[in-house]
């Protein structure tokens, strides 16, 4: 993170953590970086989790299998209380969405690992996945009477070359809007952490008064990690959500 | 002027917008707080609008503080 520029004095370089190197044996060969070993991982990690949790069905579940049942529950609430009873069909799309992205948020806090959340092309292939489903889904349920959406029901005739074009540009930067927040969220908690690392290695190679008040940015580093840590929880749910949302009036229509 | 002082001084207008944020987020949690005193049952729907809220108007302050970490470190 802080390198030292050629006159000895470390600069602030905050974006080089964000940079992808490839992998592996094979790595270089078919482009497999460590942003891609790491959705591996988190994909393994939530699979482990249902796998084994749900293997005992034991009456009184212990610790995995109330894990597994917990996040069940709890994605499968979300979906059904936002989306209606239709949400049943939207779960395992609602399921899986949530937990790509808190694996790729929580597993970036680990030491030495990488972020594959913080990579725009990432985030934007979510969005733009959600939002191809969303218009989908809507097509496929109401044709042609989709596109009422975009007046609403009630709302004065003459509006209608105000209100159309507003509600046309609303859903067009949904995608736009829900892939920069995710990638914006993480992009600026690491670089926030890379910041503060760095003042701790300039304050350091001062004195003796640098090293104690370099003790600043390290307990911050330690406050931001927590706060990190919900901003992890907090935006995946965010972005289930606001799926959950969209999938909602996708399939009433306001 | 200068290029490197251009830079820095783009980087703090550019989080200016985190005032109004500052505002937004303050007035989700008023709110938050008076509908909880006036009806404590409703505290379980209303908390979770609220963090959504928050979350919401959050990336707004992270939208300007990523164009201000663009301007200092490309």
């Amino acid at each position: 993170m802080a390198v030292a520029a050629p006159t000895g004095e470390p600069t602030i370089d905050a974006l080089s953590q964000f940079k992808l190197a490839p992998v592996g044996f094979m790595g270089s060969a078919v482009n497999f970086t460590q942003a891609n070993l790491l959705m591996v991982i988190g994909a393994g990690l939530v699979l482990a989790l249902l796998y084994y949790g749900s293997r005992p069905r034991a009456v009184v579940p212990g610790r995995l299998q109330a894990a597994a049942e917990l996040s069940y529950d709890f994605v499968y609430n979300m979906a059904v209380d936002q989306i209606g009873p239709e949400g049943k069909r939207f779960f395992p799309f609602v399921f899986t969405l949530f937990f790509f992205v808190l694996m790729g948020n929580l597993l970036g806090l680990v030491p030495f690992s990488f972020t594959y959340t913080s990579h725009i092309a990432v985030t934007a292939a979510l969005a733009l996945l959600v939002i191809v489903i969303v218009t989908v889904v809507a097509l496929a349920e109401h044709g042609w009477t989709f596109f009422t959406y975009f007046f609403p029901s009630g709302a004065p005739v003459f509006l209608a070359p105000l209100i159309v074009p507003i509600e046309i540009i609303s859903y067009l930067s949904r995608p736009v809007s829900l892939s920069i927040r995710l990638f914006a969220n993480m992009v600026a908690g690491h670089v926030m952490f890379a910041v503060f690392a760095t003042f701790v290695v300039m304050l350091g190679g001062h004195s003796l008064v640098g090293s104690i008040a370099a003790i600043g940015p390290v307990a911050i580093n330690v406050v931001l990690i927590g706060f990190e840590l919900l901003v992890a929880a907090l935006q995946a749910y965010v972005f289930a959500i606001l799926t959950c949302i969209y999938l909602h009036d996708a399939v009433h229509l306001h | 002027m200068d290029v490197a002082a251009a830079t820095k001084l783009g980087a703090g207008i550019a989080v200016i917008a985190l005032a109004g944020v500052g505002i937004g987020i303050g007035n989700i949690f008023s709110a938050l707080v008076t509908s909880i005193a006036r009806n404590p049952s409703a505290r379980d729907q209303v908390f979770g609008l609220g963090i959504l809220g928050f979350a919401l108007t959050e990336a707004v302050a992270l939208f300007a503080l990523l164009i201000a970490f663009l301007i200092l470190f490309t």
